[in-house]
């Protein structure tokens, strides 16, 4: 299957990846062929197949619902681009 | 008496236990030949002050006779493995500044027994490629391009996505590295290089700590010069870890004891639809001659069938990049890592993010994202995660019938810095052989059989049964014993 520019477009605005007009052609091209070169899973017949998404088959373990890490806001802080009194700053989102 | 940096692991922990050298004397001469294999662009960061300081400790510990099973050793840590203090990049410049507050569970391990890290080794960016070219500081050149590497007219790639560490321990410019494995990215470098890689069974090795690639898909492994190495670091970092959700609770056996037992009687099944479109005929007869080894070693040679091979790659490249499009959201310019500022909050996002991420890691993201998104996912996703089962189903069939199964780790020797890139699919084809065991969660080792005819070293797989790395371990030292592989690259330690 192939997609187009407009998609590309609209995938990364969901992604929230800025891509330059002048790649979104090539990246579109390229996209399109690593997508027709997947579809040859078509070819497999998976009627009843359960999907693998645990290669262990194993559940997720339990453990005591307890406080077991914390106070640590300064460790937390420490790689921020932006901060002041021990928050994150982000651009304004409010007007 | 030959130099320090030639002695293997284990050769290395006999000189140190016999006092012949001290752990200091061995750092000092890796620290030199770092600096000798600075055009090689092997480290992003090096830590020759940690080494000699963490070097001073391991010799104080010898002293009082609590020396760990690793103690000494100087190794090269990938930079994926988050290190407390030390700057953790994932080879991206959106983490260019990036230095973690705590240590990963794996890299902890190693320096509990002892290990010394001479430096972060470089990597594809966020380990997405197959030869350490997507890296956001520059290509690692393999020291199998000549006499004088960097000048070398074709500059080969050390393959990837772990190429630092296959470059550092084939050159002697470390005694082992840490690498991980998502596709390939142990087995298929090591393989190029001329070392051995392991990649251990889903589960064995704690991810905590380590950049997140594709979660259901990433193993941490040891790449060591010899099979006997490969077992002992192994087991050094292998062991259930609580703070990974997926780590499994099972014994780590002591690999090493399965190091030089007789394979007789041991079933190797040889897969007949890994002779795929394309195979060069070195490739084949490289693994024609692993078979008659391991049969003359007195292995019993199976002939079996893994009938959704072909499908493994596709599969991958679905189920990887959507994974990966989860795991990278969270380079968001705010916590931490690089910010480029825009007008509005989704601004400062979409420009951080667009300016952070090299070409392939965009490239995947985009992809994960389109095979994740509304009205795609039950055709894309979820049938590859049924086509996954598959796979998985031609192994548990295949272990019925074999104990081994004996492949190509790679279709062809070390390519050249450059080529390839035009089309991201051929690219892709570099893990045609290594790419199914990460999907179904099995054992996979890469141990050097011979040079190609263009002086070129190739490695072959052996994958085992999930947590029978000891079986692995047993087929792999037989097959090294078989191939006594010397050859060593033309730039050295």
């Amino acid at each position: 299957m192939s997609i187009d520019k407009n998609t590309v477009v609209k995938i990364a605005r969901l992604a929230r990846l800025k891509i330059p007009d002048e790649e979104q052609q090539q990246v579109t091209g390229e996209l399109s062929k690593i997508l027709a070169w997947v579809e040859q899973l078509n070819e497999v017949n998976v009627d009843g197949v359960e999907p693998l998404t645990n290669v262990n088959d194993m559940c997720l373990r339990l453990r005591d619902d307890k406080v077991t890490d914390g106070n640590r806001a300064a460790d937390i802080l420490a790689n921020a681009p932006s901060q002041t009194a021990g928050f994150f700053v982000v651009p304004k989102v409010v007007e | 008496m030959s130099k320090l940096t030639d002695l293997s692991m284990t050769e290395a922990l006999a000189g140190l236990a016999k006092k012949e050298f001290s752990a200091a004397d061995l750092a000092k001469e890796y620290i030199a030949a770092t600096e000798k294999a600075r055009p090689l662009n092997i480290y992003v960061t090096e830590t020759p002050g940690l080494a000699l300081e963490q070097a001073t400790a391991s010799d104080a510990r010898r002293a009082q006779g609590t020396a760990g099973v690793l103690d000494g050793i100087p190794i090269a840590m990938k930079d994926l493995y988050c290190t407390k203090g030390v700057r953790t990049t994932a080879s991206s410049k959106i983490l260019e500044n990036f230095v973690p507050t705590y240590e990963s569970t794996v890299s902890q391990k190693l320096f509990d027994a002892g290990a010394i890290m001479l430096g972060k080794a470089n990597l594809d960016e966020f380990a997405m490629g197959s030869s350490t070219v997507t890296s956001g500081y520059g290509p690692t050149i393999s020291p199998w391009s000549g006499p004088d590497p960097a000048n070398a007219r074709r500059k080969l790639v050390p393959g990837g996505s772990s190429g630092g560490s296959a470059a550092a321990v084939s050159g002697h410019f470390a005694v082992a590295a840490t690498g991980t494995d998502t596709g390939g990215s142990i087995r298929q470098p090591a393989s190029v290089t001329g070392i051995v890689g392991i990649k251990p069974t889903y589960g064995r090795c704690s991810r905590w700590g380590i950049v997140a690639f594709a979660s259901s898909l990433d193993q941490a492994g040891p790449m060591t010069r010899t099979v006997p190495d490969a077992a002992l670091m192994l087991r050094a970092m292998c062991g259930f870890d609580p703070k990974d959700s997926t780590s499994v609770d099972q014994p780590v056996p002591d690999f090493t004891a399965a190091i030089g037992q007789s394979v007789k009687g041991l079933k190797v099944g040889v897969p007949r639809e890994y002779r795929i479109e394309g195979l060069s005929a070195e490739t084949d007869a490289l693994w024609q001659k692993g078979i008659s080894m391991l049969r003359d070693a007195g292995a019993e040679i199976v002939d079996i069938s893994l009938q959704h091979t072909k499908y493994a790659l596709p599969v991958y490249y679905i189920i990887a990049p959507a994974e990966a499009s989860s795991n990278l959201a969270r380079y968001d310019g705010v916590r931490y890592g690089l910010r480029v500022n825009g007008e509005s909050l989704i601004d400062m996002y979409e420009n951080t993010r667009g300016a952070g991420f090299g070409k392939e890691v965009r490239r995947r993201i985009l992809m994960g994202t389109y095979v994740l998104s509304a009205g795609y996912y039950d055709a894309y996703y979820l049938k590859a995660q049924k086509v996954r089962r598959c796979l998985r189903n031609d192994f548990d069939e295949a272990f019925k019938k074999c104990d081994v199964v004996l492949t190509p780790t790679a279709p062809s020797t070390a390519f050249g810095i450059g080529e390839k890139e035009e089309d991201p699919i051929q690219m892709y084809l570099e893990d045609v052989f290594t790419v199914t065991l990460n999907l179904v969660g099995l054992p996979g080792i890469s141990v050097p059989v011979a040079l190609a005819s263009n002086g070129l070293p190739m490695g072959l797989q052996l994958i085992g049964r999930a947590f029978d790395e000891t079986t692995l371990f047993k087929a792999a030292s037989a097959l090294e014993k078989a191939a006594a592989f010397t050859a060593k690259p033309p730039f050295m330690a």
